[in-house]
């Protein structure tokens, strides 16, 4: 029955979480056994997640695959299939297609330190390998985690963030943009690149894995190279607009580089081999 | 290796078409409907034009179908219910009247469609069809197979390809695959020997008018180019030129749901649309007309060599014929050509 590439896997919503305004997560466990125990996948990876008879959407697997069982995705309503996945409560039947796409390398990246920069709803994609490396934690040296939304609301997996502030072998920064703070707002003031600036994570054998709107990542960059961190060390995922997720549709494509089969993990390195269409 | 050339008498060709049919074999040929002549069922041999340069789509859709099913589903109280596309359903079929630069685009289509992971819904739609080529004894001025490699009486992606031999004349039928041999067997008495025909004279000249992989290395050191710009100041992005184009498969998934059950289909779409590419939050990767025709040129002649080894444009001149706005694919790639980076 697999052969047909477009056939989606059924998934019961176990449970659901509310994230944010609009932002929830699914923990999605697979209907029929025997597909669950054949499943695998690696920190970065994507798929296709739909509801039948609206259609199908592209997000991050936001779970580690150290976590065996399940899978998680968490997504804002913001379109037509996130509206009606939004519609769906505990119990339901959902689609689920992958796992697509490279990976981050955390192979390569054991005896490093490790620092986390996120915006807003791009921590989603990254909390799979955030947690990924934390349960290998023996694996790296300093873990650093900085963490940004507009508003203290904005901010996702509000009870993961206090685990990791818990946590000793977790060092975390959260931000909000100017205006955004609550009156007990205990986090830094300001935006993602100023705050990242501020902190000044020492480069010396540390990997970066960047994630966060556009306009974040673009004044990141400049921050992360004046702290000395070079362009092979510093990673990200990009989100393009997909349909097939393996290089068919024809959507993805920067250049000649497919984000769904190439990506969608990048070192800033290649990206800068890309083309400016991204 | 000697190509099994067989003569067709030109009055064989409606007993060709009713054995066929006996056989029940779904026969796509050129057919003329609301003043066009494009492909489509055709229940009797006289349905079929004849008098035609280039139908106005291609054949593609007998393979890739505008839009085709991926899948059904029905929603019970607790459950779905779902059903992928059954192959089996697909029935055997001729594509009749194929010109050569179609039956190219088959190899081109596969390419995108096999790259890594297979798409067997595809590869079931065209291992049950067999390819009719038909030489072309006439071109126009938008013809430029023989610049990307085809040629008016080329046979590749054709099973059988037929070359008539002068106006009026019988048929020269080359026996390219195992698929052709099976019509040869199943219809035997209509195909005679002919071991010294040739072809050559009767097809049509169609001079070559750039050079592709010149063009494909400019195309390296271009993609910041102004040209894209000028030439695409009048594309209105109606997308006419993916659609009549034997080897774009660029596709939507959609679903379409009525009431408890549905299907999820997928349809053709083209990189010229501003929607395209538009993301949820609003951002847009190729936020502008010029970027939408810079990705059709270079996907065609430069990334998919690169990744598919293959160029994606057969020379049928479709595009330019039905462009509202008479962009002109072969001016471009000539100008592309000539203009210095």
């Amino acid at each position: 029955m697999m052969d047909n590439i477009y056939m989606p896997w059924l998934m019961r919503i176990e449970k659901v979480t509310y994230e944010a305004p609009g932002v929830k997560t699914f923990m999605l466990k697979f209907i029929n056994e025997e597909d669950q125990n054949k499943f695998t996948f690696k920190a970065g990876q994507f798929g296709e997640y739909s509801v039948y008879g609206v259609g199908e959407s592209t997000f991050c697997i936001a779970s580690s695959p150290t976590r065996k069982g399940y899978i998680e995705c968490t997504f804002r309503q913001t379109g037509k299939v996130t509206n009606a996945l939004s519609g769906c409560e505990e119990g339901s039947i959902i689609g689920f297609r992958g796992p697509y796409g490279n990976i981050f390398p955390i192979d390569e990246w054991k005896g490093k330190n490790l620092l986390f920069i996120a915006g807003g709803i791009a921590l989603p994609p990254m909390r799979c390998v955030i947690w990924n490396t934390l349960d290998l934690r023996n694996n790296f040296k300093d873990v650093t985690i900085i963490y940004g939304a507009r508003t203290v609301k904005d901010l996702v997996y509000k009870h993961e963030l206090q685990e990791w502030e818990r946590r000793r072998d977790v060092k975390l920064i959260t931000t909000v943009d100017p205006g955004g703070e609550s009156p007990d707002w205990k986090g830094e003031i300001g935006f993602v690149p100023t705050i990242v600036e501020k902190v000044a994570p020492s480069s010396a054998n540390t990997i970066a894995i960047i994630c966060g709107p556009p306009v974040m990542i673009k004044y990141t960059f400049p921050v992360l190279a004046k702290l000395g961190f070079t362009d092979e060390s510093i990673y990200t995922t990009l989100e393009n607009r997909m349909k097939c997720g393996f290089g068919k549709c024809g959507r993805c494509n920067v250049g000649k580089v497919y984000v769904c089969k190439d990506g969608p993990v990048f070192t800033l390195a290649q990206l800068k081999q890309l083309p400016d269409e991204y | 290796m000697n190509i099994d050339k067989r003569l067709v008498r030109k009055d064989s060709l409606e007993k060709l078409f009713d054995i066929l049919k006996q056989n029940s074999k779904t026969i796509f040929a050129p057919v003329t409907k609301n003043g066009k002549i494009s492909f489509d069922v055709a229940e009797s041999y006289k349905a079929i034009a004849t008098d035609y340069i280039q139908t106005t789509q291609s054949s593609k859709n007998v393979a890739f179908p505008r839009t085709e099913k991926i899948l059904d589903y029905t929603k019970g109280k607790n459950s779905i219910s779902v059903k992928p596309f059954d192959y089996q359903s697909i029935p055997e079929t001729i594509i009749w009247g194929v010109r050569p630069c179609d039956a190219m685009g088959t190899g081109e289509l596969s390419a995108i469609f096999n790259w890594d992971s297979k798409d067997e819904i595809f590869n079931n739609r065209l291992s049950r069809t067999t390819v009719f080529g038909f030489s072309c004894s006439k071109a126009d001025e938008s013809c430029f197979c023989t610049s990307v490699g085809g040629n008016p009486g080329n046979t590749v992606g054709s099973d059988i390809l037929f070359t008539q031999m002068g106006e009026n004349g019988d048929y020269l039928a080359e026996i390219l695959t195992e698929k052709g041999s099976a019509i040869v067997t199943l219809a035997a008495g209509l195909f005679g020997k002919a071991d010294k025909a040739e072809k050559e004279k009767y097809i049509a000249d169609v001079p070559v008018k750039f050079d592709q992989n010149g063009i494909r290395n400019k195309l390296e050191k271009f993609f910041e180019s102004e040209h894209w710009v000028e030439q695409s100041l009048r594309c209105i992005g109606c997308g006419a030129c993916a659609y009549v184009c034997p080897t774009c498969a660029c596709f939507d998934i959609q679903d379409e749901s009525h009431g408890k059950s549905g299907s999820r289909v997928r349809c053709w779409d083209s990189c010229g649309f501003s929607l395209f590419t538009l993301h949820t939050s609003g951002h847009n990767p190729r936020e502008v007309q010029s970027q939408r025709w810079r990705q059709r040129i270079m996907h065609k002649f430069s990334y998919m060599p690169e990744r598919l080894s293959v160029y994606g444009c057969t020379g049928c001149g479709r595009c330019s014929r039905a462009c509202p706005v008479d962009m002109n694919i072969l001016e471009h790639l000539i100008s592309i050509q000539e203009v210095s980076i």
